[in-house]
């Protein structure tokens, strides 16, 4: 299997991988990074949102052969300690039931208030729509993305 | 905020303990303590579900599956306040199945609370406090009646003394355990009823919350199972030359209910999967959902089992001064937990350890022990956080396909199901056909009522019998009506049916209800005020449907387009009404807002009870916007996502 050089989290990792294996199961798998979650595997869900360079984009569709030299930022490496604004306002909103999608909301939400520091209810809508939730936490996660923005 | 710990290790120690006031002697109960058995620690440990170290440290075993209800952190809390135990010196860990220390440890039903777990926890931690203060009223040499409890501390006030839990363990773990503790008088309670921080929440935002696919065991392999597409099939030939050409696939073989493919990552295993050549034996099942709809009409047509009959429903049909009927039809749901079915699995000639996102650490034991030969105390079985469970994990047909894969395999295996699978191979929201009729007398007033309704059977039993869920909420509805019949006919048929969020209330509130509003307009009256005549005896409800109605602003005049509907329940001891305004465009049924009023009895955390119910309508929503399984040729039409949709951000109307 050819070898690769990714950049995860400021550091750099060599993996073992086909071309075409989604960058999801790298990050699980080979890098055993494992808050970045599998629900869908056709970019319908958002469970598997991680950062390249900054933008948003779902692992389980993105073939690690294209990844390069960009980026990777996932939910382990979206702080130092866990304290990302983002992160904070979720708990302080307490908007995780299960928790499952909730590592793909938090990726989605800090890159939309990256590059839109103070989102409409419209924006969030735009943005955070492809992240399925089961449980039903949409109006914590909105409620905690404007609380995010007015403390960012 | 407590800590969460997951234990290193698991030892054993023998005790006597008391849980749910029976009385369990010499049983094993899991414990981190290094000291093994006949330990003389100075720990006190009186039951299965606390423990507290000589630091003062308390320790509370989490005994059901957290899978986004908030038992991690509202159980506890039970146990906590009757021990008056201070809150931020509380550890809570998962406990690993056990048979019977814990009593009942399958998370269904809404039980975790209100069931036996609300008296056996309260009497775990009141147990412990009495020991704790008769331990220091002997040391002190004063009646116990005088000292009081507060934050993990004894006080005796009259002489100004006090010790710490953990001081007085030792001594109080020398005391008889009492049977039957005093329970605190509700007007005390400290923790309960309100909204102290959830105990996983930082970690579920962090990616530090470990869910059944996120464990990592030495030397794992993964692994994924093709089931035959077909209800009731199985593999009748495997080819698995072009799968084992795949980079990283190890071996493709026969389980008990399909094909498992093991490899060294979950992407080998997936890709692999599609590429098995696998001829199906036993396709007989053929059936479509419409040829399943016409099969229920039929049986409608035929006899049924009574499951009521108040009055003669017959009789006031047919004196009506007007009568509407009605069909309706609820599909086949789907679960459709975000985390996907997954065990991981250890089996070794001795011992099977399992790592699983369970609603049924029991079942999951006695499942394993069944399938590798060896005792259940050989089983262990560690429940992991779960990624949804809606009932799906109540099942354990991915802990037997996990357990022979890694049988076979020889080494740990982490076995994941791909999202097609987990959707083409649920146990399924049973379909129904209701077929209602209502007779309205001339006051206007309902005076007879006839359900017959056709939904495969979740429950067991053969025949004639009447299955519970699919008459619930139907059967025992509080509705006022003289004349009331409600008939079950029973369909046999190879679609897996099961338990779904609210089960059989899922799918008869929404017909019920419907039907109510169309005798309501049928007969002139107010589907508000019709309810509350309905509801005449009995109050609670009665009282939440006015609630309801009242914060909607019912009757207030609305924007061009938009209307309003209302519908109530009782189930699982919950009474809720919601009021819904929406609108149709572009032929698209748009809700603007659910105003959701509901009397659950006592609340543990108003914070949780809050996020359930606005979960419960987003959930009601996307059942009923979008929530269709269909049955082609013998198989689920569905696959994923993008055709069983799921309810998204920018459809989620305001909640009040």
């Amino acid at each position: 299997m050819p070898l690769m050089t990714l950049r995860v989290n400021g550091s750099t990792h060599q993996v073992e991988a086909e071309p075409d294996t989604p960058l999801l199961w790298v990050i699980r798998d080979a890098l055993n990074l494992t808050g970045t979650k599998y629900g869908c595997g056709v970019a319908q869900c958002g469970a598997c949102t991680v950062h390249l360079d900054g933008q948003a984009v779902r692992s389980c569709i993105t073939p690690v052969s294209t990844v390069g030299s960009q980026a990777i930022t996932t939910i382990e490496g979206l702080s130092a300690d866990g304290t990302h604004t983002v992160q904070n306002a979720w708990v302080a909103g307490e908007v995780p039931q299960c928790g499952y999608c909730q590592s793909g909301q938090v990726m989605s939400a800090a890159a939309l208030l990256a590059s839109n520091p103070r989102p409409t209810d419209a924006h969030i809508d735009a943005a955070m729509s492809g992240n399925l939730c089961r449980c039903g936490t949409y109006g914590r996660i909105r409620d905690a993305i404007h609380r995010a923005a007015g403390e960012g | 905020m407590p800590m969460i710990e997951k234990l290193a290790r698991r030892d054993f120690i023998r005790l006597g303990a008391v849980a749910g006031g029976s009385l369990f002697l010499g049983i094993a109960i899991p414990s981190s303590r290094a000291g093994g058995e006949g330990t003389t620690e100075a720990v006190l440990q009186p039951n299965a579900f606390l423990r507290i170290d000589p630091d003062g440290g308390v320790t509370i075993w989490l005994a059901r599956s957290e899978m986004g209800q908030g038992v991690r952190t509202a159980l506890p809390m039970i146990v906590a306040d009757e021990l008056d135990a201070d809150w931020d010196r509380v550890k809570i860990v998962q406990a690993d199945a056990h048979p019977d220390a814990y009593g009942r440890m399958m998370t269904v039903g809404s039980t975790s609370v209100r069931g036996g777990a609300w008296l056996a926890l309260r009497r775990a931690g009141a147990a412990a406090r009495e020991m704790l203060v008769s331990a220091a009223a002997a040391g002190w040499n004063v009646s116990p009646a005088e000292c009081r409890t507060d934050a993990g501390m004894v006080f005796h006030e009259a002489t100004g003394r006090s010790a710490g839990y953990g001081d007085l363990a030792g001594a109080a773990a020398q005391l008889p355990v009492p049977q039957q503790p005093t329970l605190k008088d509700p007007s005390r309670f400290r923790l309960i009823g309100t909204s102290v921080p959830q105990v996983d929440v930082r970690e579920k935002v962090t990616g530090r919350a470990g869910y059944g696919m996120d464990v990592r065991v030495p030397d794992m392999l993964f692994a994924t199972v093709v089931h035959p597409p077909v209800f009731g099939s199985r593999v009748g030939s495997i080819d698995a030359t072009r799968a084992l050409e795949v980079a990283g696939v190890r071996d493709v073989f026969a389980v008990s209910n399909g094909v498992a493919v093991v490899a060294d990552s979950t992407w080998a295993a997936f890709k692999a999967a599609k590429l098995v050549d696998i001829t199906w034996a036993d396709t007989a099942f053929t059936m479509d959902s419409d040829a399943i709809f016409a099969h229920f009409a039929e049986l409608l047509d035929g006899p049924g089992a009574s499951a009521r009959a108040d009055g003669n429903t017959r009789s006031a049909l047919a004196g009506a001064a007007s009568r509407v009927s009605a069909t309706y039809r609820a599909p086949y749901l789907a679960h459709a937990t975000m985390e996907p079915m997954n065990c991981t699995a250890h089996v070794q000639s001795d011992r099977c350890e399992i790592w699983v996102p369970t609603q049924n650490p029991q079942g999951t034991q006695s499942t394993a022990a069944r399938l590798t030969g060896l005792p259940a105390d050989a089983v262990t079985v560690h429940v992991t956080y779960l990624g949804c469970g809606w009932g799906r994990r109540s099942g354990t047909d991915f802990v037997q396909d996990a357990v022979e894969t890694a049988m076979k395999a020889g080494s740990p295996v982490q076995l994941v199901w791909t999202r097609e699978e987990d959707m083409q191979h649920d146990f399924y929201r049973p379909a129904a056909l209701h077929r209602l009729e209502a007779g309205i007398d001339a006051a206007g007033r309902v005076s007879a009522l006839n359900v017959s309704i056709a939904a495969q059977p979740i429950s067991g039993g053969r025949g004639g019998a009447i299955d519970g869920p699919a008459v619930a909420s139907i059967a025992d509805s509080p509705y006022a009506i003289p004349n009331f019949s409600v008939d079950y006919m029973r369909p046999d048929l190879a679609v897996p049916v099961g338990y779904w969020r609210s089960v059989g209330p899922s799918q008869n509130t929404f017909t019920l209800e419907s039907f109510i509003d169309e005798v309501a307009h049928a007969a002139g009256r107010d589907p508000v005020e019709l309810r509350v005549e309905l509801l005449a005896g009995h109050p609670r409800l009665r009282h939440v449907v006015e609630l309801a109605a009242r914060e909607a602003g019912w009757g207030s005049t609305l924007p061009a387009g938009h209307a309003r509907g209302i519908a109530c329940v009782e189930d699982k001891g919950g009474l809720v009404a919601q009021v819904a305004e929406v609108s149709v465009e572009n032929n698209e049924i748009r809700v603007h807002r659910v105003t959701c009023a509901a009397d659950c009895g006592r609340i543990i955390h108003p914070g949780i009870v809050e996020a359930q119910l606005s979960g419960s309508v987003i959930a009601g929503l996307a059942a009923a916007l979008h929530g269709e399984i269909t049955i082609r040729n013998g198989r689920v039409a569905q696959s994923n996502f993008h055709d069983y949709p799921l309810l998204r951000m920018r459809e989620t109307p305001r909640i009040d």
